[in-house]
C-alpha cells in the first residue's frame, strides 16, 4: 500500500521472479511436493497409487471449496457461507435420492437439483453483497447462518444414507481407474475453460480497482454477482463429492471447511485483497492442508498434540503462500 | 428534518432503535422478556461480547484490512487457563487474571508481529492462528481437568454487586469509559484513527505504525482473555471451545455499532450498543418456541436487515 507503482515493463527481472510470475502456483507446487516426500519418508506406504487415491477421494469436497472461494476472492470478495452452501447441498441432495428411491435417475435429478440450489445460494450472496453493498465478510457470516438453518431444517440431525449406488459409484472405478480420476481430470477441463473465459478476467479486473473497473465501463455488480454464482456452484460440487465420501448426509457437515478453503486460497498464492491469483494454486493449497493432516498422523506425533502440530505447519505455510504470492506478483 | 434525519442516521442511534424496538416485541411474545431482572441478565452476556468488542473494534478501527479472528481461541484458552489456575479458590483469582492477561498478550504479539513484520495480511495471520489455539486447546484438554470458577469470581459475574446490578456489568460500564476516553482523549487513540485512515500519511507524521499494530492486536488478546475470564465466572467451569462464538459475533457487534470495516472510522460506544443488540436478538429467538432450524434462519435474515442500516458500500460512480 505504501509502495509505489513502478512500471513493470522497466524493471529487470530475474529467472525465479519471472518464473513465479508466470506461474504463481510454483511455491504451493513446492510444498505439495515436499510434503509428498515427507509423507513417503514417514509412510512409504502412504505413496502407493491406493493411499493416493484415497487421499485425493477424501479431499477433492476442499479441493472444490477452495475453487468456489477463489472466484470470489479473485474479484477482492470472500465467502464466509461456502461451507454452509456444501452442507445444505449435502443434505438436499441426499434427502432427495432417498425420498426418490436411489435409483440412477433420482440420483442425477437431486444432482441437478442440488446444482440449482447452489446456484441460488450464489445469487443470495451476490446480491446481498455486491447489489446491497454489503460488507462481504459480515454479509455472508449471515447467510451462512442463513443456510445452516436451512439445513437443519431439512435434516436436524446427521445420518440419512446416500443411496449405494452413489458413493460406489464415486469410490469405486471407471474402465479400470479410479473415478475420483475422472472428477479431477473433468475439473481440470472446467478450469482451464473457465480460465479463458472473459469473466476470470473481468473478476481480476473488479479486484484489481473496482473503480478502474467501473470506469471502462465494465459491469461491476453483474460480475461481482457472477463470482458468487460460480461460488456456489462450485460449493455444489464440493458437496457431491463430500457425499460420496461420507455417503450420508449431515446438515454440519461444512461449517469448519469455509476457514479452510480460505487458508487453501491463500495458500495458493492468491491475494486475498483481490486481482491477482490461480484457482491451480487453490487446488495445491488444498492439498496441502490434505497432506499436512496425513504428514503430522504418518509422522507419529501422540494423537492429542496432531491438532496443535497441524495448526501450526498451517500457519507457517501461510506465512510462506503470502509472502511467495507478494514476491510473484508484477 | 433532515437535521432530524441525519440523527435518525447515527449509528449508535440505529442501534438504540432496535433495542428498544426488539425489548418491545420480547416482551409481546414473552410477558416478563423487558424486565429488569431480564434485562439484567441479557447485559450479562452482552457483557461478555462487548469486552471481546472491544479489542477487535480497536484492531478494525486501525485499518489496513484489520480483523482479529483469533478473539474465539484466546477466549476459550483464557477460560481454561483461569479455571486450572484458581481451582475454584478465590485465592488464585489474582494468579488467575496474571496469567490470563499474559497468555492473551502473548497471542496477540504474534499476530501484530506477524502482521507488521511479515506483513501477512491480518486476516491470514489471525485465522492461522485460530488454528494453532484451537490445537493448544486439545493438548491442554488431553492433559488437564478444565479446572473450577472461584465463587468469588461467579458471584461477581453473575450476582448483584452494587444497586442490583452484577459486577460484570459495572466493569463493562468502566471498560466503556476508558474505551471512550482513550479514543477521543489521547494521543493513543488519536494514532488510532490516524493509522486506519491514512497509514502512509500517519507514518509520515512519525506515528510508530508498526508498534501501534503490534499494540492493538496485544489489546484484543488482553481483551478476549479478560471475556475468557468473566465466562468461566458465568458459566461455572469451562467446555470444549466455549470462546468459538465469538469471533464473528464480536466482528458484527462492531458493525452494528457503526465502525466501519475499512478502519479509521467508529467508536466503542456505538459497539457496546451493537453487542447489547445482538444479545436481544439471540435472547428473543431462544425465547420463543421454534426448532433450531428456524431460530437460525431468522437469526441470519434478521442479520442481514439490520445490516441494511449500517454503513453499506458506495455506489460505483464514474
Amino acid at each position: 500500500m505504501t509502495e509505489i507503482a513502478t512500471s513493470p515493463t522497466y524493471r529487470r527481472t530475474g529467472g525465479i521472479r519471472r518464473l513465479l510470475e508466470r506461474y504463481p502456483f510454483l511455491p504451493a507446487l513446492a510444498i505439495v511436493l515436499v510434503l509428498l516426500s515427507l509423507n513417503g519418508v514417514f509412510s512409504p506406504n502412504s505413496l502407493s497409487y491406493r493411499s493416493l487415491t484415497g487421499l485425493l477421494s477424501t479431499y477433492m469436497a476442499l479441493i472444490l471449496l477452495a475453487i468456489a472461494q477463489t472466484y470470489v476472492v479473485y474479484a477482492g470478495d470472500i465467502d464466509l457461507s461456502a461451507g454452509s452452501i456444501l452442507s445444505l447441498v449435502n443434505v438436499a441432495i441426499v434427502v432427495l435420492m432417498e425420498r426418490w428411491g436411489g435409483g440412477a435417475g433420482a440420483v442425477l435429478l437431486a444432482l441437478a437439483l442440488g446444482l440449482l440450489l447452489g446456484l441460488a445460494c450464489g445469487l443470495v450472496n451476490g446480491l446481498v453483497v455486491a447489489a446491497l453493498r454489503l460488507q462481504a465478510i459480515v454479509a455472508t457470516f449471515a447467510t451462512s447462518i442463513f443456510f445452516t438453518g436451512l439445513a437443519l431444517y431439512i435434516l436436524p440431525v446427521a445420518g440419512t444414507p446416500a443411496p449405494t449406488i452413489f458413493w460406489r459409484t464415486y469410490g469405486g472405478r471407471l474402465l479400470g481407474l479410479p473415478f475420483v480420476f475422472y472428477i479431477l481430470g473433468g475439473l481440470v477441463l472446467l478450469l482451464l475453460v473457465l480460465g479463458r473465459t472473459r469473466l476470470t478476467t473481468q473478476l481480476l479486473a473488479v479486484g484489481d480497482d473496482q473503480q478502474a473497473a467501473y470506469q471502462t465501463g465494465l459491469p461491476v455488480v453483474s460480475i461481482r454477482v457472477r463470482g458468487y454464482l460460480l461460488c456456489g456452484l462450485f460449493s455444489a460440487l464440493a458437496a457431491f463429492c463430500i457425499t460420496g465420501d461420507t455417503a450420508s448426509g449431515d446438515p454440519l457437515v461444512g461449517g469448519k471447511m469455509t476457514l479452510f478453503s480460505v487458508a487453501a486460497v491463500v495458500l495458493g498464492g492468491s491475494a486475498l485483497s483481490g486481482g491477482w491469483g490461480t484457482v491451480v494454486g487453490s487446488l495445491l493449497g488444498a492439498l496441502t492442508i490434505g497432506l499436512i493432516s496425513s504428514v503430522v498422523f504418518f509422522m507419529g506425533t501422540p494423537s492429542e498434540w496432531q491438532n496443535f502440530v497441524q495448526g501450526l505447519a498451517i500457519l507457517v505455510v501461510l506465512m510462506a503462500g503470502v509472502l511467495a504470492g507478494r514476491r510473484a506478483r508484477p | 428534518m433532515s437535521s432530524v434525519l441525519s440523527f435518525l442516521r447515527q449509528p449508535i442511534v440505529v442501534a438504540l432503535v432496535f433495542i428498544v424496538l426488539l425489548l418491545y416485541l420480547g416482551e409481546l411474545l414473552s410477558p416478563g422478556f423487558a424486565s429488569a431482572a431480564q434485562i439484567l441478565r441479557l447485559m450479562i452476556v452482552a457483557s461478555l461480547l462487548g469486552i471481546v468488542a472491544a479489542g477487535q473494534n480497536v484492531v478494525i478501527l486501525g485499518g489496513r484490512e484489520g480483523i482479529d479472528l483469533s478473539v474465539g481461541g484466546v477466549v476459550s484458552l483464557s477460560a481454561i487457563i483461569a479455571g486450572n489456575v484458581m481451582q475454584g479458590a478465590d485465592i488464585g483469582i489474582v494468579p488467575a487474571i496474571a496469567a490470563c492477561l499474559v497468555a492473551g498478550a502473548f497471542f496477540g504479539l504474534l499476530n501484530g508481529l506477524g502482521v507488521t513484520l511479515l506483513r501477512i495480511p491480518p486476516l491470514v495471520m489471525t485465522l492461522g492462528m485460530l488454528g494453532v489455539l484451537q490445537g493448544l486447546l486439545v493438548v491442554i484438554r488431553m492433559g488437564i481437568p478444565s479446572g473450577q470458577a472461584a465463587p468469588a469470581l461467579s458471584r461477581f459475574v453473575t450476582q448483584p454487586l452494587f444497586f442490583g446490578v452484577p459486577g460484570i456489568i459495572w466493569l463493562w460500564a468502566v471498560i466503556g469509559i476508558v474505551m471512550a476516553l482513550m479514543l477521543s482523549r489521547t494521543v493513543f487513540g488519536h494514532r488510532i484513527y490516524a493509522i486506519g485512515s491514512n497509514e502512509h500519511a500517519a507514518y509520515m507524521a512519525g506515528v510508530p505504525v508498526r508498534l501501534m499494530r503490534i499494540a492493538l492486536f496485544m489489546i484484543s488478546g488482553m481483551f478476549a482473555a479478560i471475556a475468557g475470564l468473566c465466562l468461566l465466572g458465568y458459566s461455572g467451569s469451562s467446555f470444549a471451545n466455549v470462546g468459538e462464538q465469538y469471533t464473528l459475533t464480536s466482528i458484527i457487534a462492531v458493525v452494528f455499532g457503526g465502525t466501519s470495516l475499512a478502519g479509521g472510522k467508529g467508536g466503542y460506544t456505538g459497539t457496546m450498543a451493537g453487542a447489547f443488540l445482538l444479545v436481544i436478538l439471540q435472547g428473543i429467538l431462544t425465547t420463543v418456541n421454534i426448532d433450531e432450524s428456524g431460530r437460525q434462519m431468522v437469526f441470519g435474515a434478521t442479520l442481514l436487515i439490520l445490516m441494511m442500516f449500517y454503513g453499506r458500500g458506495r455506489a460505483m460512480r464514474a
